[in-house]
């Protein structure tokens, strides 16, 4: 990484560099060690390459490529709804980054779900061959479908301006506003449905973990993790691709980190509160100092009180580094947030022997299909106008 | 793909029914399940952990030889569970503080009155039959495992070696064999009568009557009656259930309405969210429209004084020209007027 | 048509069919009314 941010601040070296660099070397073994692995999971079953049994029959793919990933592709429809809806313009910069990365975390969702279910090929049958609607899992399928679907038409218009399509794109530019009301809606829908899928699991999950408020916990928290995902992504392109970005892209990026980490500190504020009243709704404080408990209580104040307030500081005192290195925080507590619902929490009752712990190869999956995703994300920023105005529609909007 | 099509018009079928509503509907319908379905009520004080219906469950079901054959009684020492090779156990539990006696206890699907496995499948792979059975339909699964998270008795397995097709394995309660009028294999293989089927209603008495008459012999509870909204297999026994594999903590709740009200939140969303986020979109879109016309008014403001000013000036300038002329005419026509005056003067005194 | 239903599981596999036809058929009709709503702010 370090040397990739070396050339690309030399400018225009970009195309002539040479292949094996860093980024490209790691990503190249990601790539190799992941088809080999993918080749076992399709030949051998899921048992080839999973620790997954009878008892958890959900393991790393769910909670980190499904649950996390949902959660951390929620910057899409948050910037969306701050800037079309809300009409906050001055975050518009942040708006293709913003609906790029969702594009592609969602992708990567479905996509890693290829792997996880029995038979992949049969995914659309919920919807063409039989409707389990008693299922939240239907609920959150059919979201899913519809809203990468929405985002796949919100995307488009970067895509269309790179090969110059203009009729189509001005089509697709009118749709835009149908688009970001469905894309809240179908969000808050399934970001939800997520928390909600363990709702039929009472005797399973920890009850500091299980509250009838599961899927406002999930929605809150995606909310929150979009925003700081949004910082996160845009320190990060910053480094990488700073030489695609245009003045204005620049210009706005502090406030952008600014505004969002404020917005972000009082989303964290208002969860932190509803999940104390979720572990006073079933009265579970003596819960509070078990060896869970004080888990919970890493989780609670490590992570979400900490990066609130941490957020609350560097809004105050304008320190963006601060900000920047919340959002990264804060990502981390999403993801131990979703770990601790799938994984952690969920089965504690069973022994330690029947618990469930990760293979390497699972993890190797998870790798692969991350690094796809920044390789796809790369080529895209490299090409289209994401970071910049395209000078022909620079004057719209 | 008969059965496929056949489920396709589900949806079709649900358009209808909301038309005609049975009339006995209301709004705080109570379900009892289907009438005269059966189950099977298993009384551990009976069983001598012989693991005759282990052998006859594989045999009926086709299941794969198992690692030990069925009369190698050295197993009933490990807690096991049911997998995907294996529809049934049992297993042995010593509760001395209790009994002299160990306590066998099988274990295989408890077949819900309300299936949680139903319940979460999002392809409804799972049908509570009239019957009583509880079966799954492998030619319509994903494979996403949903079931076995739900089930609160940890039932479903799943074919995790398979690559091709993975099933998700459980007991069907002989649901192919009642349809023929026969019993369910571990039943019929059972020698001692630890396992009783019949009409649940007719097992529930029976098992009431056993408590009863024996009163030291049980425990004064019947599982399975209430448990997770009911099961079509009910358990009767000597030693406290929490001992010997069963969980008492699973309240008596049926599974579906778990996420019944998450689930009612749905069309709420939808419903609401547009009049919501429309009426926000209102707000900040007349904002800018405030803004605008203010910045505006601004302008015209500006560009209206300016042109007052630039008026007043012209004016001023035009009355001070046109003073500056009449002033001019003026000093003109007295100039004219003295010289004429002076040249009659000097005329008269040249003439 | 009018069988009765024994089963809470079936009850909601009707219930919720239902109710997902009209939500879909709400988020297309409410596009529609948007627009009559606001036709004369266009111009």
């Amino acid at each position: 990484m370090a040397e990739e941010e070396k050339q690309v601040t030399r400018h225009d070296v970009e195309e002539s560099r040479s292949l094996f660099t860093p980024f490209n070397m790691i990503a190249g073994i990601f790539l190799i060690v992941g088809v080999i692995l993918a080749f076992k999971r399709f030949t051998g079953g899921l048992g080839a390459v999973t620790n997954l049994d009878h008892n958890n029959p959900w393991g790393f793919w769910i909670g980190f490529d499904l649950l996390t990933g949902v959660a951390l592709a929620a910057g899409g429809y948050v910037t969306a709804a701050c800037v079309e809806i809300f009409g906050m313009k001055k975050y518009h910069a942040a708006l293709r980054p913003a609906i790029l990365t969702g594009f592609l975390g969602y992708s990567l969702v479905v996509f890693a779900l290829l792997f996880d279910v029995g038979r992949p090929w049969r995914l659309p049958y919920p919807f063409i061959v039989n409707q389990g609607v008693t299922s939240v899992m239907f609920e959150v399928g059919a979201c899913v479908a519809l809203y990468l679907t929405v985002l796949f038409l919100e995307f488009s218009p970067a895509a269309l301006e790179w090969l110059g399509m203009k009729k189509v794109r001005k089509l697709a530019i009118r749709l835009t506003m149908v688009l970001t009301f469905l894309g809240v809606i179908l969000s808050t829908l399934h970001q939800s449905s997520l928390g909600a899928m363990y709702l039929i699991a009472p005797s399973k999950l920890h009850p500091l973990w299980y509250s009838p408020y599961l899927p406002v916990f999930f929605f809150v928290s995606s909310i929150a993790a979009g925003l700081s995902m949004v910082v996160f992504e845009s320190t990060l392109s910053y480094k990488n691709f700073r030489n695609k970005m245009d003045e204005e892209h620049k210009k706005s990026r502090n406030a952008i980190t600014i505004g969002f980490g404020r917005a972000a500190s009082l989303v964290l504020a208002g969860y932190f509160a509803i999940k104390i009243f979720g572990v006073a709704l079933g009265n579970h404080w003596n819960l509070l100092f078990t060896n869970m408990g004080l888990w919970f209580q890493v989780e609670m104040l490590g992570f979400v009180l900490l990066p609130c307030f941490l957020y609350a500081i560097g809004v105050r005192e304008k320190n963006v580094k601060l900000i920047r290195f919340t959002a990264f925080w804060t990502v981390l507590g999403i993801v131990l947030n979703r770990f601790n619902v799938s994984l952690v929490a969920f089965n504690w009752q069973l022994p330690m022997e029947a618990r469930y712990f990760p293979s390497w190869m699972e993890i190797g999956i998870t790798l692969f299909i991350v690094t796809v995703g920044l390789v796809v994300f790369r080529f895209i920023v490299t090409r289209m106008p994401i970071f910049y105005e395209h000078p022909e529609y620079s004057t719209e909007h | 793909m008969s059965t496929s099509r056949r489920k396709f018009l589900k949806w079709m079928a649900a358009a209808g029914a909301a038309a005609t509503v049975p009339e006995k509907l209301s709004a705080h319908e109570h379900f009892t399940g289907y009438p005269d379905s059966y189950g099977v009520l298993h009384d551990t004080t009976l069983c001598i952990g012989c693991r005759s219906c282990e052998a006859a469950c594989n045999e009926v079901n086709d299941l794969p030889e198992p690692d030990k054959p069925f009369d190698d009684l050295s197993v009933l020492k490990e807690k096991r569970r049911t997998d995907d090779k294996s529809y049934t156990i049992v297993n042995k539990y010593d509760v001395e503080e209790h009994l002299r006696s160990p306590v066998f206890r099988k274990f295989q699907c408890n077949h819900c009155l309300e299936p949680a496995c139903a319940s979460a499948c999002f392809v409804g792979a799972f049908t509570k039959t009239p019957e009583g059975a509880v079966v799954y339909d492998a030619s319509v699964c994903v494979g996403c495992r949903y079931c076995m998270i739900a089930c609160p008795f940890d039932v479903p397995t799943y074919e995790y070696n398979k690559a091709l097709e993975p099933r998700v394995m459980k007991c069907t309660m002989c649901h192919p064999r009642l349809k023929e009028g026969k019993l369910p294999g571990c039943v019929e293989a059972c020698p001692m009568e630890a396992l009783t089927f019949g009409k649940r209603e007719d097992l529930i008495s029976i098992a009431q009557e056993r408590i009863r008459k024996y009163p030291d012999r049980y425990v004064d509870h019947i599982y399975g009656i209430e448990e997770m909204g009911g099961t079509s297999w009910i358990y009767i026994t000597g030693a406290p259930y929490e001992e010997i594999g069963f969980r008492t903590d699973l309240g008596i709740t049926p599974a579906p309405e778990f996420t019944s009200g998450a689930l009612a939140m749905v069309p709420i969303v939808v419903g609401m969210w547009p009049v919501l986020l429309g009426g926000i979109y209102a707000i900040s879109k007349r904002k800018e429209q405030i803004a605008k016309k203010e910045k505006e008014d601004e302008v015209t403001r500006a560009v209206n004084e300016n042109q007052a000013k630039a008026d007043e000036n012209l004016k001023n300038t035009k009355e001070k020209a046109q003073k500056d002329q009449e002033f001019a005419v003026e000093k003109a026509v007295k100039k004219a007027l003295e010289e004429a005056e002076k040249n009659k003067d000097s005329g008269k005194e040249e003439s | 048509m009018s069988e009765t239903i024994h089963t809470l599981q079936e009850f909601m596999t009707q219930t919720k069919g239902v109710i997902y036809l009209l939500a879909l058929g709400f988020l297309v009709s409410f596009t529609w009314f948007w627009t009559f709503l606001h036709k004369k702010d266009k111009d």
